[in-house]
Order: C-alpha cells, then sequence, then structure tokens
C-alpha cells in the first residue's frame, strides 16, 4: 500500500484548527472588541449643547475618570438606558460626558427635557464625524477614559443597572484609587 | 411522571445507539452475519426512544409543565399553541434533543431504504451512524439535559424569546437541521466505503439521494432563516454575514460542491477520494457550525447563552469525530483511488473547477467566521469581520462559476469539442451580452451589476435551454405534456436549480444595486414622499396580543395620487420578558417589495419610521426556492433508487449499461 502524505493533510489542518477552537473557548466573545481599548482617546473638538459657544474637547478631562456615552434622540435602546446610566452617573466618582450622535441640537435639546438628563454636559457630533473616529457602529455605546487620556472600556449597546453596577462602577472605583 | 418517561427514553436510546456504532461494526470485520442482523433492530429501536423523548418533551410545551425548567424559561402560559411547541427548540438543551431526534430519523430511513445495499456495507454505515448519534445523546445526558426538573415549580415561565415568536421559526431550525444532520449520511457512507477500502458506483448510487434531500431541506432551512430575519429583524436586511449564517452557509456551499462530484462518481467513477473528502468535509463543517453556535466561541446577533464546559464537550466531540474520519481519511483514501482520468475540456474538468471554487468560497468564509477568533486565540487584539470582507471576497469567486455554470451542462463527459460547444452557445452568449448591455444602460447599473444581471441571464437562459433540447429531441408528434414527463427528474432537477440561481442573482444584483431608505417623521393625518412613493399615516392604536401590548399604526402607500397598498408596522412589547420588538409591514410585490419599520414614537406623538424600497426582493426567494426544489426533484427521482437493488446483487463493475443509460442527464 502507498501512503501519501498529501492525504493526511486535512488532518493537519483540522488539528489547528481544534487548538484555535479550544483556546477560544477560554476567551469571552461577548465582551466587543474595540482597537480603541489601551489606545489614548480619540480627540475631537465639538459645540456643547448645554452651553451653545463653549467647546468640549476630551483634553478637557485630563486628570479625571470619566464616561463618554454615545446617545441620539432618533435612537429607542437610548432612552431604555437612561436609568441605568443615572444610575452610573449616581453611583461613582465619575463625569458622565454625552456624545450625541447624528442629531439635531433641538432635537437632542427636547429629548433631555422630556426623559431627564443624567449628562454632566453633551457635546454635539451633528455631522458623525467623532463618531468615526471612535469606532461608533451602534447607538448606544459607552466609554471609560481614566486619568491619563486612555480608553479602558467600552460597552455596546443600552447599560443595564446590572452592567452598570458589576462592570463600571467596580471598573471606575479602581482606576479612581490610581 | 411524563418527563420522566422521556429522559428513560434518552437513557435507553444511549446503549441502543452503541449497540448498533459497535456490534454491526465487528460482524462486518469478522463475517458475522448474527452480529450485522443487529444493525436493523436496532436502529428501528433507537428511533422509537428518541421519538419518545422528543415527544415527551413536545407535550410538556403542549401542557406547560413548568416543573420542567426548560419549559419554564422557554414557553409561558399565554403563549400560543403552535409557539409553545416551537419552544421545544427555542433553546440550547431542546434544540440539540432535536438535532439527535432528527438523527435518529435518519437513521431509521437508512436502515428501512437499504435492504439493498450489500450486507457488510449497510452495517458499517449505520454503524458510523450509531456511534455518531451515541455521542450526541451521552453530551446531552451530560451537559444539557432538558427534562430537569426544577423545584419549586414557578407559577409560569418566562416565555420564549419573542424574537422566535413567528411562523417562520417554528420550522426554521427543524429544515435546517434536517439538511445539516442529513449531511451525516454522506458522511456515513464515506466512513463505510473507507473502511472497505473499496469504492464503487453502488456507494455513489446510494448517496446520492440522500445527500441531495439533505441539500435541498438546508437550502429550504437556510431560507426560511434568511427571510425570518428579514421582516422579523425590522432592518430590511436579509443576510448579515453573521457568524451563525456563515456557520450554515459552510455546509451549503460544501453540499453543493458535494452533490456535483458525486454526480462523476456516480456517471464516470471519477473523483473517488477526492468525494469522499467532501461528504466528510461536509458533515465535519454541519458539526463545526452546531459547535460555533452551541458554544457561544463566536459573539452573534443571536446571541445563544453560552457554557464553557458544554463548548469543551463539543469540542472534544467534535475532534474525536472528524479526527477519526480524517485520519481514516489518510490511511486509506490511496486505496479507494482518483478514478479514470478526462481531457482537459470536458464536463468533468469543468465540475472540476466548480468544485475548486466552491470549496475555495467555503474556505473564505471559514477563513472570515474564525480570524477574529484566530487573532483573538494569539493575543493579536479583538476584530469583527463584517459583510465588506465577505462581500469583497466571494463575489470574484462566484463570477468565474456563474459563467462556468452555463456551459457546464453543455459538455460531453470525459472529453468535449470545443466547436460543438461553441455553436451551442453563441446565441446564449449573444443574449447575455444584450442583457447585461441593455439592464446596464436603462437602469444605469454599475459594470459590476450590469455584468451581474448578463451573468443571471446566462445561467438562466443555458438551464432552460437544457430543457428545451431535451423536449425537442422527443419523438415527433409528441405532444408537449408527454415530452415534459418524459424528462427524467434528475434533469428537472438541475434545470430548476440552475434557473433558480439565476433568478437569485438577478434579485441580488438588483436589491444591491437599486435599493433605496427613506426616513420620515409624520404624525397621523400627515403624509410625506419617499421615492415615486407617498407615504399617509392613516391612524394609530394601541393593539393587545395574546403574550404583548403594541403600538399599531396604518399606513397608506400612495403612488401617482392612488392607494397601492395598506401597511400596519407595529411596535410590540412583550411582557414576560419585558422586551420591546418592531413588527416591520411589507407590501410584496413581483417588481418590488415595500418595507416599512417603525423606529421611534415620540413623545409629542411623532411616529419616526423607516421605509425602504427594494426592487425585485422576491426574487432572492424566488430564487432560492427553485434551488430547494430543484434538489427535491432531482433526490425523488425514482433512477436513482430502483436500479441499485439489481446492481447490488450482481455486484458488478461500476459502468454497466443500466446505469449509464439512467445516468446521462
Amino acid at each position: 500500500m502507498r501512503i501519501r502524505p498529501l492525504l493526511g493533510l486535512p488532518l493537519v489542518a483540522f488539528a489547528v484548527l481544534v487548538l484555535l477552537l479550544g483556546r477560544g473557548l477560554q476567551l469571552d466573545a461577548h465582551e466587543l472588541p474595540s482597537p480603541l481599548i489601551g489606545k489614548p482617546a480619540p480627540a475631537f473638538n465639538l459645540q456643547r449643547l448645554d452651553a451653545p459657544g463653549t467647546r468640549f474637547v476630551p483634553a478637557q478631562m485630563r486628570g479625571k475618570v470619566w464616561v463618554l456615552n454615545v446617545w441620539a434622540s432618533w435612537c429607542a435602546p437610548c432612552r431604555a438606558e437612561l436609568p441605568a446610566v443615572q444610575a452610573l452617573a449616581e453611583g461613582a466618582r465619575v463625569s458622565v460626558v454625552g456624545l450625541n450622535y447624528k442629531d439635531s441640537a433641538e432635537g437632542a435639546r427636547e429629548w433631555l427635557k422630556a426623559n431627564g438628563n443624567p449628562y454632566a454636559f453633551t457635546a454635539l457630533d451633528t455631522q458623525g464625524k467623532a463618531g468615526i473616529d471612535w469606532g461608533v457602529y451602534g447607538v448606544p455605546e459607552t466609554f471609560v477614559i481614566d486619568q491619563r487620556g486612555v480608553v479602558r472600556h467600552k460597552h455596546t449597546g443600552p447599560l443595564t443597572p446590572e452592567t452598570v453596577r458589576k462592570e463600571l462602577l467596580p471598573l471606575i472605583e479602581r482606576l479612581n484609587r490610581g | 411522571m411524563i418527563p420522566e418517561l422521556g429522559h428513560f427514553a434518552l437513557i435507553l436510546a444511549l446503549p441502543l445507539a452503541l449497540a448498533l456504532g459497535v456490534l454491526p461494526l465487528l460482524g462486518a470485520r469478522y463475517g458475522s452475519a448474527r452480529l450485522m442482523a443487529v444493525a436493523r433492530p436496532a436502529a428501528l429501536a433507537q428511533g422509537l426512544c428518541m421519538a419518545l423523548a422528543l415527544g415527551t418533551l413536545v407535550h410538556a410545551f403542549a401542557t406547560t409543565d413548568f416543573s420542567v425548567r426548560y419549559v419554564a424559561e422557554h414557553a409561558n402560559r399565554t403563549l400560543p399553541l403552535h409557539y409553545r411547541v416551537a419552544g421545544t427548540w427555542g433553546g440550547h438543551e431542546g434544540s440539540l434533543l432535536l438535532w439527535v431526534g432528527i438523527l435518529a430519523g435518519w437513521i431509521v430511513a437508512v436502515a428501512l431504504g437499504s435492504r439493498g445495499l450489500p450486507r457488510p456495507f449497510a452495517a458499517r454505515v449505520l454503524a458510523v451512524l450509531g456511534l455518531v448519534e451515541a455521542g450526541f445523546i451521552a453530551f446531552i445526558l451530560l451537559g444539557s439535559n432538558p427534562f430537569e426538573r426544577g423545584w419549586p415549580a414557578p407559577a409560569d415561565g418566562r416565555d420564549l424569546n419573542p424574537l422566535l415568536q413567528d411562523p417562520g421559526m417554528v420550522l426554521h431550525p427543524p429544515l435546517l437541521y434536517m439538511g445539516y444532520v442529513g449531511f451525516s449520511v454522506a458522511f456515513a457512507f464515506a466512513l463505510a466505503a473507507l473502511i472497505e477500502g473499496r469504492f464503487d458506483a453502488v456507494w455513489t448510487r446510494w448517496t446520492r439521494p440522500w445527500t441531495l434531500a439533505a441539500w435541498a431541506f438546508l437550502t429550504g432551512g437556510i431560507l426560511l432563516g434568511s427571510f425570518w430575519a428579514y421582516y422579523e429583524l425590522g432592518w430590511g436586511g436579509w443576510w448579515f454575514w453573521d457568524a451563525v449564517e456563515n456557520a450554515s452557509l459552510m455546509p451549503w456551499l460544501a453540499g453543493t460542491a458535494l452533490i456535483h462530484s458525486l454526480a462523476v462518481s456516480e456517471k464516470r467513477g471519477g473523483f473517488r477520494h477526492w468525494t469522499v473528502l467532501l461528504a466528510i468535509l461536509c458533515f465535519s463543517l454541519s458539526l463545526l457550525g452546531t459547535f460555533l453556535v452551541r458554544s457561544g466561541v463566536l459573539s452573534s446577533v443571536h446571541a445563544f447563552a453560552a457554557d464553557p464546559r458544554r463548548g469543551a464537550l463539543l469540542l472534544a466531540f467534535l475532534a474525536v469525530v472528524v479526527g477519526v474520519s480524517l485520519a481514516l481519511y489518510g490511511w486509506r483514501a490511496a486505496q479507494v483511488g482518483a478514478g479514470p482520468r478526462f481531457a482537459p475540456f470536458s464536463r468533468e474538468s469543468l465540475l472540476l473547477v466548480n468544485n475548486v471554487l466552491l470549496v475555495s468560497a467555503t474556505a473564505t468564509v471559514l477563513l472570515g467566521t474564525l480570524y477574529p477568533l484566530v487573532l483573538d486565540a494569539l493575543g493579536l487584539g479583538r476584530i469583527s469581520v463584517g459583510a465588506p470582507y465577505f462581500e469583497a471576497v466571494i463575489v470574484p469567486l462566484m463570477l468565474p462559476l456563474l459563467f462556468l455554470l452555463g456551459v457546464g451542462p453543455f459538455l460531453a463527459w470525459k472529453r468535449a469539442e470545443a466547436g460543438t460547444a461553441w455553436r451551442r452557445l453563441r446565441l446564449l452568449l449573444f443574449i447575455a451580452l444584450d442583457v447585461a448591455v441593455a439592464a446596464g444602460v436603462a437602469l444605469a447599473l454599475s459594470p459590476l451589476a450590469a455584468l451581474g444581471l448578463g451573468l443571471a441571464a446566462w445561467v438562466a437562459g443555458s438551464a432552460l435551454w437544457q430543457l428545451a433540447q431535451r423536449v425537442a429531441a422527443a419523438p415527433a408528434r409528441t405532444p408537449i405534456w408527454r415530452r415534459l414527463r418524459a424528462v427524467p427528474g434528475g434533469h428537472w432537477g438541475l434545470v430548476l436549480a440552475h434557473l433558480g440561481v439565476g433568478v437569485f442573482v438577478a434579485g441580488v444584483t438588483l436589491v444591491k444595486s437599486l435599493e433605496s431608505a427613506h426616513d420620515l417623521s409624520l404624525r397621523p393625518g400627515e403624509s410625506g414622499r419617499a421615492g415615486a412613493y407617498v407615504l399617509r399615516l392613516v391612524d394609530t392604536r394601541q393593539e393587545r396580543g395574546p403574550n404583548y401590548l403594541a403600538a399599531q399604526a396604518r399606513f397608506e402607500l400612495l403612488r401617482e395620487g392612488r392607494v397601492v397598498a395598506e401597511l400596519r408596522p407595529e411596535k410590540r412589547f412583550y411582557v414576560a420578558r419585558q422586551m420591546p420588538m418592531t413588527e416591520a409591514a411589507i407590501d410584496r410585490g413581483f417588481t418590488r417589495d415595500v418595507y416599512l419599520s417603525i423606529a421611534e414614537i415620540t413623545p409629542d406623538q411623532r411616529w419616526i419610521v423607516r421605509m425602504h424600497l427594494k426592487p425585485f426582493m422576491g426574487w432572492i426567494w424566488a430564487g432560492v426556492l427553485l434551488m430547494a426544489l430543484g434538489g427535491a426533484v432531482s433526490a425523488a427521482d425514482r433512477r436513482l433508487r430502483r436500479a441499485p437493488v439489481a446492481r447490488a446483487e450482481s455486484a458488478c463493475a461500476p459502468s454497466s449499461t443500466s446505469l449509464a443509460n439512467a445516468a446521462v442527464s
């Protein structure tokens, strides 16, 4: 009988695949990927909703742990996550900044009036340009940035009181302690 | 009591499956007719047990027995009966039970249908299936038992995920699993052939209808899943290149390659160990799909609950099944041989290219699906691979495939004449080019889209031409219906499936290049313009469903001042799960779908809606349906079922005249 090494190739390829899958099982795929984690927060310079004429740049937050929450008045889950955002703003030593994404100033203002305003303030990204730099692909999204301006965490989709309590608050606590 | 009965039946099925897997194998090895004779009764007995197990779980759902934990997690008293039945496969445990139940069904079918096969061969086929089943039953009993009781029993259940409360979802998983699991038959035939170290026409004869049937089921299952995603997810898309979708596409692509290479194996005795490898690959990809979906190793919009222990068990099982079969392949394939030679320009060589392209496409999808995982496993960061990658890599593979698809059926086996082929095809080529140019200019399409339409015409034209040739070749004065009836099932299958490919490609091309979306914000009584249409919000009201509350809007769709349709999209709130859902309203038409979904309702009663205009959307579904139908008609071809009995008895060499006559299609 002839042994042909080529015919063993599928087996070898499959063995590699199994090793990879086994490694993959140990990782949590549900933590959403963001290439930004561990990198400096992308800069932008946007108008503030609460005080027209003043502008916000992330560098202003140097030395503080802060949260950027991307929202829009056209986004239904954003309203659903508002209580959780409120809980986050009240539960920790942290400023929650809103990034109003692809929206209008009037729309945003009306929405905050109707639903309540948990944000320290909101910056207006009407064109969605800052959103592109931050890799926003679904609203709402939430980023945690540390004192040195490095993105430490990203949450895609609506926050729930549970994720705030179990993930965000402990992380912010840790970052605040230095 | 009744769930325990089901649990007991499941436990009993395990030794039966093991007996089915081991004894006939030994019998075939040592020539013991008594041991081989175990196969059939064991197959029937395990089928009975699995039917009982599945039946009791369905019964628990139908009678809302919330003391069964799995039922409590996936049903609710207010849930209508048909969705409760569907709840049986609405979660991890139940869907695995359905998987094994369907496997049991295929085993019974093979046991009953394999009387014409040589005995040792039938014994080996059934044994391989039995071993696969035993592994799965063990997995269910160890890690995902759906019959477990919860104490105390809750007064009411958590309800089925609202996304799954849809008629499409009642049928989608069973159909899909029929396909996935159906490939196990081809797999078992391949392993039996490797164990015997012999590969002949009996093998392919027998595998073909099973594989075609599995492929047709899988096609139908994918169709339903995609159709469901289209109207239920409310995004207006129909394919998202999501990991779970890819998990079903990979076995489909490999299965498509397999049914074509089986044709070569059966008719020409060629592609032998390649066909065996494809059969193994096909079922391995089905198993891999099950693993990917059920282990939660990849994140997906389908977001099933993940449990790492289950994942590890499934992976171990996958490794054993696929590892052993590939090792067997590496060891024995040389013995099976490659088959007779053929000229570079022949139907065989085109089918070889078809196979290479389809397998490349499978590999590409596999790469894209696993790439994020690979990077992550190697510690290179996290990324997600989306539609742009898949579209960029799949389209260049599909274009030559479509072109060859039009040529292939016109070529002769073994050695084809280029001149003859050209004379047959030039008119068709001319028509396809005309379609491409005319449509491209008239609709202002991109060159790629125009090419897509040209290829669609080319493929569909080639299929119809095939049929026309057949019909014309009948004796003169035969009435047309008799001529059509005389066309064999296998040929009808080819014509329908290829026609379906053409229709599908036309649909995809037109939807991709001409679709548009319009956002409108309306108060009751107001209307807004969207493309050639005007949309008027007539009125709104609150609805109460069995297990949800809904805000429903009534829209009128006007075109040139006339009402063409009434659309009632809804925003639903499912009470038990506290989950909001969007129900899109769709006005379907031959040339376009109008798709309307509510994005939001503002406090001051503005209804913000998104309206998609999707030209020729229905063609996508029609095309896939034609493909599935083609597969089914081919599988039902009586020539494939009748001949082997006689052949197995005489046990002669692969190319007798009866075979050749039956095979020329």
